[in-house]
């Protein structure tokens, strides 16, 4: 009963910004509040991909930056923790300090590379905000997969070496099938942090790589707020999250608290 | 564990050795690299830049000394925008912890449907801070808003509050919005370390006579404590970078009255291009931080 009341009042806010999306003009702006729309509308919807077309190229923008960062963070990430897991490379204060990294605060970070970027005439390019994102999910990439790594029973690699096998195919061949599941779960995370970010694709973007919450914020403009554009986006821009939720539960515990329960 | 891969990286197969020692160099070092560029880059050169006169408009790298460290000392602005990260993190950190071991405990039980309301509660922490932001926008939109209409409702008659102007209720809204999107983390993290918890030792304690609160003070609390203590360091530093959920719902505003540290720094680097005093605010800010963190992360060793 309790847990019923707890899940509703969490749920409600959710409800009400996804029913934003389907109200019609009349029904977003109207007082006493529409707490169930007539008819869906889907016209919110349909006229972020009509026209011009920028809201929708916004989207494309955030699926780009997000996967190939999710998959370059994952090739770097693994091979760093392997190397941790299994030779200790740079012991604990290496390990401090790649924690440390993900601490640091990402506003005070963005603006000398704001300048840096300016310098080198790469800002509002996808190479360069993709490499800051490497950079900022590293450090939980590598932090979850040297758990995971550390679960593979070792003998698995020893007889393989036996077997004749070079270092760089032990990790191929065994380690990558061995650990497909942490590097999964730990790839859809990496791919929500980026998708979710914003300080970064603030400063570091300008009009060509917007990604899609820059480009919800324009619409709390000072006068007026278009409730329309944000709801919907806000909609599109979540509905990969439900998904990850849906589906992946079980990772959760151990992606949300950064693999810092099992150490 | 750790002596088994000792030996295959030293032992009998000595003669690889050496080529082992390149190998896991090589291992690490892209990951470095980039790590090193974006992580370490920024510090050196907020450094030097704050040791000169540069603004956005005026590039004159002439040295300027500790000029800016101290204006920064006399800046009132600076120390009140700390004052309000202060007041944010002070109140929502022990509001989150509560309400996550409230609903942690509540979870403990068998529960028809667990999963699926996990999966709802959880929610607000993986969408994305900006659509947060707008959800209690929304909510709290001084005409349209569901909550306004409630409360009307409740009071009887129509009340008009502009929630995010009255400098009575910004910070309620600021700090409601947080709560809701990082309760379910901790509410997570604690509720699979309350799990974790010997029943065994418990059920005895109860048995002995031990009230409830005893037995959590005296038992499940000390199980559950290197677990929250992380929980509470990773969400404290969260919030004192406080940035997105701000910037949505106040931009700082009224004036300056919700602006934490991470907007003043934005505001004094993008808005008023004070090239040199934002990398003092910076590098001043990275090193607090810094030491913050290594210091707690020493402590807990999540390294073993």
């Amino acid at each position: 009963m309790g847990v019923c009341v707890v899940v509703l009042v969490v749920a409600f806010p959710l409800y009400w910004l996804f029913i934003m999306a389907f109200k019609s003009a009349e029904e977003m702006y109207s007082v006493p509040p529409v707490y169930w729309p007539a008819e869906p509308n889907l016209g919110n919807f349909i006229v972020l991909f009509s026209g011009i077309n920028e809201d929708a190229r916004t989207f494309l923008n955030s699926l780009i930056i997000a996967t190939s960062t999710t998959i370059i963070t994952m090739i770097l990430g693994t091979m760093c923790a392997y190397s941790m897991a299994r030779f200790r490379t740079g012991g604990h204060n290496f390990a401090i300090w790649i924690m440390s990294q993900r601490m640091l605060p990402a506003i005070a970070i963005v603006f000398p590379l704001f300048l840096a970027f300016a310098f080198l005439d790469i800002l509002d390019t996808f190479p360069a905000i993709i490499a800051v994102y490497v950079a900022f999910n590293l450090p939980f990439a590598i932090w979850m997969m040297r758990g995971y790594i550390q679960d593979i029973p070792i003998e698995l690699e020893e007889s393989a070496l036996v077997d004749g096998c070079t270092r760089w195919q032990v990790l191929y061949k065994v380690i990558l099938p061995m650990a497909r599941a942490g590097i999964f779960a730990t790839a859809v995370f990496t791919f929500i942090f980026t998708w979710n970010e914003f300080v970064f694709a603030l400063v570091l973007s300008n009009k060509d790589i917007i990604t899609y919450p820059v480009q919800v914020t324009g619409y709390f403009a000072v006068q007026q707020t278009y409730w329309n554009k944000v709801g919907a986006m806000s909609i599109l821009g979540s509905i990969p999250i439900f998904f990850t939720v849906i589906f992946l539960q079980r990772y959760l515990v151990r992606g949300i608290s950064m693999g810092a329960l099992k150490g | 564990m750790t002596t088994t891969a000792a030996a295959v990286a030293g032992g009998p197969r000595t003669g690889v050795l050496l080529q082992d020692r390149r190998f896991k160099y090589w291992l690490i070092a892209p990951a470095v690299l980039v790590m090193l560029l974006v992580g370490l880059f920024p510090i050196l050169y907020s450094l030097v830049v704050s040791l000169q006169n540069v603004t956005l408009f005026d590039q004159d790298y002439s040295w300027y000394g500790f000029g800016w460290y101290e204006f920064l000392f006399e800046d009132d602005r600076f120390w009140e925008s700390m004052w309000h990260t202060a007041l944010i993190t002070v109140i929502a950190l022990p509001t989150e912890l509560i309400i996550g071991l409230l609903l942690a405990r509540m979870f403990l039980g068998n529960l028809r449907a667990k999963p699926v309301f996990i999966a709802i509660i959880l929610l607000p922490s993986v969408v994305c801070p900006i659509v947060v932001g707008a959800v209690w926008r929304l909510m709290f939109d001084t005409r349209y808003g569901p909550i306004t209409h409630f409360l009307s409702w409740v009071w009887g008659e129509t009340i008009e509050i502009t929630w995010v102007v009255d400098p009575t209720w910004v910070y309620p809204v600021i700090l409601v919005a947080e709560v809701w999107q990082w309760f379910p983390f901790m509410f997570l993290i604690l509720l699979a370390a309350l799990s974790n918890v010997d029943t065994d030792l418990t059920d005895a304690a109860e048995v002995d006579g031990a009230g409830f609160w005893t037995t959590f003070i005296r038992i499940s609390l000390p199980a559950i404590w290197p677990v929250m203590f992380i929980a509470i360091l990773i969400r404290g530093l969260d919030l004192v970078r406080i940035f997105d959920i701000v910037f949505v719902v106040t931009k700082g505003g009224p004036g300056t009255f919700t602006e934490t540290t991470p907007i003043y720094m934005y505001i004094t680097g993008f808005h008023q291009f004070e090239t040199s005093y934002t990398g003092a605010m910076v590098f001043l800010v990275i090193v607090l931080l810094s030491i913050v963190v290594v210091t707690a992360l020493r402590r807990v060793e999540i390294s073993r």
